[in-house]
């Protein structure tokens, strides 16, 4: 298992998970969002190829009504 | 005072010309439809969004803000709202930049104080540095301050919004002579954000020559938001016309007749 914070909660995910994988589980697949791994932004070219590790920090982001 | 630069023709923030000189937010309203009710009707082509945590387990099929303001046929405009420190505001963009398949265009915004929300303006010069040097075309609020704004623009940044009042306030324009100053020296588009209250705010924003005005509060949390959407439209652009018009100048102390003073009826 992996042991990763994301968006500021623990949450657990099975080991050998990239990016890409994670933004399925999430379910965020064809939606507009950006991730930051450990504070720096992974572009969607990279999600693929980026792997996870434990104790990554990772924050999801979307866009939502604002002024 | 102010330099007289009127001249008819659309708003042009960093190249891009914009029919209407109304830009504003998409929070604080009750629902998806409503907000896009709202923005049809400000006839705005410019909108702000924040950028925020994705809520995770969120239902899948659920619409998303982007959906219905898809970017196809709004200029989204990424906002810092909520950061205290330039570091916070330069991530937000950058995250925003990735999220909107590399857009330029963003909102800066570092605020000092929770209970004013005022603006920091240290480290709002900071965030524009970096944000500019890397690429970002900003426009930026700021405090009603001639020295700021003039040191914003020289930055690089592409537009400065001094506020009329504190962010939801609805208190209006409570610095007009500063807001001179700062149109005087301007060489970038000055558009009034936040404070704005009622059309009325708005088309003496506009007669002061500002370029735009931005506005969120106003609309979503008016009566009927949508109506208020329309009378913000119709404020904003005859503010503008006022403004290229020319208003005739004022005479104190001393009113003169609209009618003949010759051929009146005798006793």
């Amino acid at each position: 298992m992996l042991h990763l914070q994301i968006n500021g909660k623990p949450r657990e995910i099975a080991a050998e998970c990239t990016v890409e994988q994670l933004v399925a589980t999430l379910q965020l697949e064809g939606k507009r969002f950006a991730i930051e791994l450990n504070g720096d932004i992974v572009p969607k070219s990279r999600h693929a190829a980026t792997r996870l590790k434990s104790g990554d920090r990772l924050e999801v982001v979307v866009a939502v009504g604002g002024g | 005072m102010n330099m007289q630069k009127k001249m008819a023709g659309p708003l042009v923030i960093a190249g891009k010309s914009y029919h209407s000189r109304l830009l504003v937010g998409t929070g604080k309203y009750r629902d998806f439809a409503e907000t896009r009710a709202a923005i049809d009707a400000s006839g705005a082509q410019i909108i702000t969004v924040a950028i925020r945590r994705v809520n995770i387990g969120q239902h899948a099929g659920e619409p998303s803000l982007l959906d219905v303001l898809p970017p196809s046929q709004f200029t989204i405009l990424p906002n810092t709202a909520g950061c205290y420190t330039a570091a916070d505001a330069v991530r937000t963009l950058r995250l925003a930049r990735e999220l909107l398949d590399g857009h330029a265009l963003v909102k800066l915004e570092v605020l000092a104080d929770e209970a004013t929300l005022f603006p920091n303006m240290p480290e709002t010069l900071v965030a524009a540095r970096e944000l500019v040097a890397d690429g970002f075309q900003v426009m930026v609020y700021c405090s009603d301050d001639p020295i700021q704004a003039k040191a914003l623009e020289e930055i690089g940044c592409v537009a400065v919004m001094p506020l009329a009042s504190l962010i939801g306030s609805g208190m209006g324009i409570l610095n007009p002579w500063n807001l001179d100053i700062i149109l005087d020296r301007a060489r970038v588009p000055v558009l009034v954000d936040a404070g704005i209250g009622t059309a009325s705010d708005a088309a003496i924003a506009m007669e002061l020559g500002c370029d735009g005005v931005l506005m969120n509060t106003a609309i979503a949390k008016a009566g009927d938001p949508v109506m208020m959407a329309s009378a913000m439209k119709k404020a904003v652009e005859a503010g503008r016309e006022a403004y290229v018009a020319g208003r005739m100048p004022k005479k104190m102390y001393r009113g003169s007749p609209s009618s003949p003073t010759e051929g009146k009826i005798g006793p």
